[in-house]
């Protein structure tokens, strides 16, 4: 069995290596036909630009992108500077400069990837999907009879920020810095998924569709760890599966679906703040000019985060959004279960942990202000600050860097949820409404507690669970967002995840029970 | 602060919930003594630390501003001697220091009962920081393992060893697991739990002798059957007795434990015992003189602390309640339920065709009070059963109310309905179950006890 299991993760470091490889792969040849077709697309003006490029790339073959991406940059940045000298506006390319040398790259590509989608597929997440499955299955004999499996966590360098956690780190980082501000140099990575992409909405792939695609892949194998290592939760069962489907129907099926309608591309789960372009004049007029549809989704996308939203914490606890449908709580709770225990628990982290997660809220409702303002006024800016400027540092800070880089990356050093406990801004709104005006509550049972302190250490959400635990003290917290786990690690049978009466939910006695005080 | 300091010895839970609550009423200046550990830490989580769910800094429940926010001052220090009359401890760098009052909290140590070769290299107990730290220095070097003294701690060493890939040898002495304090079916369950997880358990055997090599550290434990048994570590785990040496040299009077009465107090002026290293002189009805146990260890220091701030309180632990973890299987027990029961005492017994999961009631057999419940694999709810006891309700009522008492997390399977099937065949009642009440739930944890 053992053997079975490095086998299993050798294959997938094959298959891992191959997908980073598959980088520098292939090669790149833009005919005159192709270069028309974008100039007329995108309403190119720039004489100057069409030129450097007509001159420098098409009908050359290239061997690698960041060489055709840094003639496609230079030629962009040199003419619009010349353009802006001049002052002719209409001429300036407004695109993000490797955006748009993405959408060139990938109708120049050529050569072995491109020939090859499917083989590659294969050899990169086919590789990646069986190796970790064969990593992952046979826990089921290894990890022996169900019950809490936390054995050697801090023994294994991989989730006790050792080599390999650093080396995963870095990994997920670059991924990220690349996926968000340099997409055409993976391009090839989007070939692979073509055939996917264009089977689903008939377009091909984005890096933002390989994004899903591998996001569901990855859920979907964790997931798969997830059932085994809880299998005698089923909480932990329930949850897993929600959260699963929500991320492959709603986040990916569905919004990839509606592009096929030429409808709007939308995942309806996916409420306003942390879905922050939202009320975004582009996504407005997409909205407004797409009929009836378009109108419906945006009465859902403000009722979703007005009324579904805090109702459903009321009843249930943030939880029903955090751990059971958000997609960022999915891979948190798939991808980042073995890093939970990372989250700091200090008092130190529980302050930044406010004055951040409330602070990107407040950020996130005055950007919005300023743009339904512009929106409906036409002024580009208010009280002297661009709303543009503000979209922009929003959507880099927070959108790219926060919730991805930082979200994601920092998993094998920060735990799974910095991004939901330091950002969200969405999660800051639940947090709110859980703390003041919910059912929700984690029970302690009396006297039981033994302050052993597990309870504290899985929480992903760096609450220091044992603190009110080992008081006797129901525990009431903004950032819970229920995933269970202190419930299922706890030894003696003390914490319980409940929805009751508002009274007394953050009951605390003088004394734990048991003494005749 | 020039005064003279409340001087607790031993950091452990009584000690420490002492000094907390002492501070919660009063500015006293407070000394806490240990030489085993800097902070507190939870004794109970050791385990986790060599199992690696857990870093040794994750067993102190509090931050280390903790204690200096809370003006409670840390000693790092061995207690040599007590001077009673002179109220007055010494130190082994041979300092004295002058106490207000003295609480002596010193916890336990395991039980060595003059096995031949007990103190060979390999073989150890496991209470302390140190244990833990000899354990782990010795990790890398053994293969297989036995261990001797089927309780708590027994399970939980095999449990340690076992998943750190060692092979367990696990002697009983009594006929079955922990078969003094179960009753047999569920010993039984305990029995065939820790046969599955591959643990060599062997019943009704004790040990003879532990053999060394050359280098004085153990390679061999023979048995009262002849067995010898290949080991590189020994662990002893039939149980603890009171860490008292250095208390047995003064004028405090000691038995077993330190003896105190209902108030705590020593039979010296102003110095009081608490925690496992106490013994009651009159224990209350039902329950043992001496209670190695988390829970009472805290309750002891409650209660200290209100005497310590003025208000002279009797030591009264209300009903019994107890927690542990068999591997996989959650234990939990609320009143008595005897292993043997004698009396009026009789049990309903439910267990779960398949799984791990077993309820035993133990009842009155003249008037059907309830008197306890054993619990396995289902958690119970703590509040309920206080009340319960409290108001001396009976099976029928407890049978009848299983949802109130359940704790186990959501979507879980409930087995209510059929533990009151068998009930209901059992003693030919035709009861139903009450549906889950918030308003009981809740009145019963605000109701004081």
């Amino acid at each position: 069995m053992k053997k079975l299991q490095q086998l299993g993760l050798g294959i997938f470091v094959i298959g891992l290596a191959l997908f980073s490889f598959l980088m520098f792969l292939g090669s790149y040849n833009l005919s005159n036909k192709q270069f028309q077709k974008i100039i007329e697309s995108k309403r190119i003006k720039s004489e100057i630009f069409t030129g450097k490029i007509k001159s420098k790339i098409v009908d050359k073959e290239f061997s690698s992108s960041f060489e055709i991406s840094e003639i496609i940059i230079n030629s962009l940045k040199e003419s619009n500077k010349i353009h802006k000298t001049n002052k002719e506006w209409n001429k300036v390319i407004y695109d993000k400069p490797h955006s748009f040398s993405y959408e060139i790259l990938k109708v120049a590509g050529t050569g072995i990837i491109k020939e090859n989608k499917v083989l590659f597929w294969l050899l990169t997440f086919g590789l990646g999907i069986f190796g970790s499955l064969l990593f992952i299955i046979p826990n089921l004999i290894i990890l022996g009879p169900p019950g809490i499996k936390n054995n050697g966590i801090y023994f294994n360098s991989a989730t006790n920020r050792g080599f390999l956690g650093w080396f995963v780190f870095i990994f997920l980082v670059v991924f990220y810095v690349l996926l968000y501000f340099y997409p055409d140099y993976i391009v090839n990575w989007t070939y692979i998924v073509d055939p996917i992409s264009e089977n689903l909405s008939g377009n091909p792939a984005s890096q933002w569709f390989l994004y899903g695609f591998l996001y569901c892949t990855v859920m979907t194998v964790m997931a798969i760890r997830m059932y085994i290592k809880y299998r005698n939760n089923k909480y932990q069962i329930l949850r897993t599966t929600s959260v699963w489907f929500f991320q492959i129907v709603f986040a990916f099926l569905i919004p990839e679906i509606l592009v096929r309608f030429e409808k709007p591309w939308y995942d309806f789960k996916n409420a306003f703040p942390l879905d922050y372009d939202f009320f975004f004049s582009w996504n407005l007029n997409s909205l407004i000019d797409s009929g009836g549809f378009g109108l419906f989704i945006l009465v859902w996308g403000i009722v979703l985060t007005l009324i579904i939203v805090p109702v459903m914490v009321y009843f249930f606890g943030k939880r029903w959004y955090c751990s059971w449908v958000c997609g960022c709580g999915g891979l948190a709770e798939t991808l980042g279960d073995p890093f939970r225990h990372l989250s700091n628990k200090s008092i130190g982290a529980w302050k930044l942990e406010r004055w951040l997660v409330h602070g990107v809220l407040v950020f996130s409702l005055l950007m919005t202000g300023f743009t339904l303002y512009s929106y409906f006024s036409g002024s580009q800016s208010v009280l002297g600050i661009k709303t543009q400027s503000i979209q922009n540092i929003y959507g880099f800070l927070i959108g790219s860097i926060f919730a991805g880089v930082i979200g994601t990356g920092f998993y094998p050093i920060f735990g799974n949820r910095v991004w939901c406990r330091f950002g969200c801004p969405l999660a800051a709104y639940l947090g709110l409404v859980q703390r003041f005006k919910s059912r929700f509550r984690i029970t302690t049972n009396g006297g039981q507690c033994i302050s052993c302190g597990n309870c504290s250490i899985y929480c992903e959400m760096g609450i220091d669970v044992r603190a009110y635990a080992q008081k006797g003290q129901d525990i009431v917290r903004s950032s819970c967002v229920g995933c269970g786990v202190c419930s299922a690690v706890c030894p003696r049978g003390v914490l319980k995840l409940e929805n009751g009466p508002l009274e007394n939910r953050t009951y605390a006695p003088e004394f734990p029970l048991g003494n005749s005080l | 602060m020039n005064a003279t300091p409340i001087i607790i010895i031993g950091n452990g839970i009584a000690g420490i919930t002492t000094a907390r609550h002492i501070r919660k009423k009063s500015n006293k200046p407070i000394l806490i003594i240990s030489k085993e550990s800097k902070y507190f830490f939870s004794r109970t989580a050791l385990m986790y630390v060599y199992m690696g769910h857990l870093k040794w800094e994750h067993t102190q429940p509090y931050e280390s501003h903790f204690w200096k926010k809370n003006k409670l001052n840390l000693l790092q220090e061995t207690v040599t001697n007590i001077d009673s009359e002179n109220k007055k401890i010494t130190l082994s760098n041979e300092s004295i220091l002058t106490y207000d009052s003295l609480v002596l909290a010193t916890g336990s140590i395991p039980n060595k009962f003059g096995w031949p070769g007990e103190n060979h290299k390999g073989v150890q107990g496991l209470y302390s920081k140190q244990d833990i730290e000899n354990l782990e220095s010795l990790s890398a070097s053994i293969q297989e393992s036995v261990i001797v003294g089927g309780g708590l701690i027994g399970i939980e060493l095999a449990e340690m060893l076992h998943s750190r890939g060692k092979k367990v040898t696990f002697l009983v002495r009594e006929k079955s697991f922990w078969n003094n304090v179960l009753p047999k079916q569920e010993s039984k369950i305990i029995n065939e739990h820790i046969l599955s997880h591959g643990i060599d358990l062997r019943l009704d055997t004790s040990l003879e002798e532990i053999i060394a090599d050359e280098n004085g550290r153990v390679k061999l434990v023979r048995t009262d059957k002849g067995d010898l048994i290949s080991c590189q570590f020994v662990g002893l785990t039939a149980g603890v007795k009171p860490n008292i040496e250095f208390v047995k040299q003064t004028n405090i009077a000691t038995n077993r434990g330190v003896l105190v009465n209902k108030y705590l107090e020593t039979n010296q002026p102003d110095v009081y015992a608490i925690g496992d290293c106490a013994e009651q002189k009159e224990p209350q009805p039902g329950r043992r003189s001496i209670e190695a146990v988390w829970y009472t260890g805290r309750m002891m220091g409650e209660t200290l602390a209100q005497t310590l701030t003025g208000t002279k309180t009797e030591y009264n632990p209300g009903n019994w309640f107890n927690s542990a973890k068999f591997f996989d299987i959650e234990y939990q027990t609320y009143g008595l339920v005897s292993a043997h029961p004698e009396d009026n005492e009789k049990h309903f017994h439910w267990k779960h065709s398949a799984k791990d999961l077993a309820i035993t009631i133990a009842y009155n057999k003249e008037t059907y009070e309830f008197l306890g419940i054993n619990t396995f694999g289902i958690r119970m709810r703590h509040e309920i059963f206080e009340q319960i006891l409290y108001h001396k309700r009976t099976l029928f009522h407890v049978a009848e109310h299983l949802k109130d008492c359940n704790f186990d997390p959501e979507f879980f399977n409930s087995y209510e309905e059929e533990i009151i099937t068998k009930f209901n065949l059992e003693f030919k009642t035709k009861l139903k179950l009450k549906r889950k009440s918030w308003s009981r739930i809740f009145n019963s944890k605000l109701m004081k006890s």
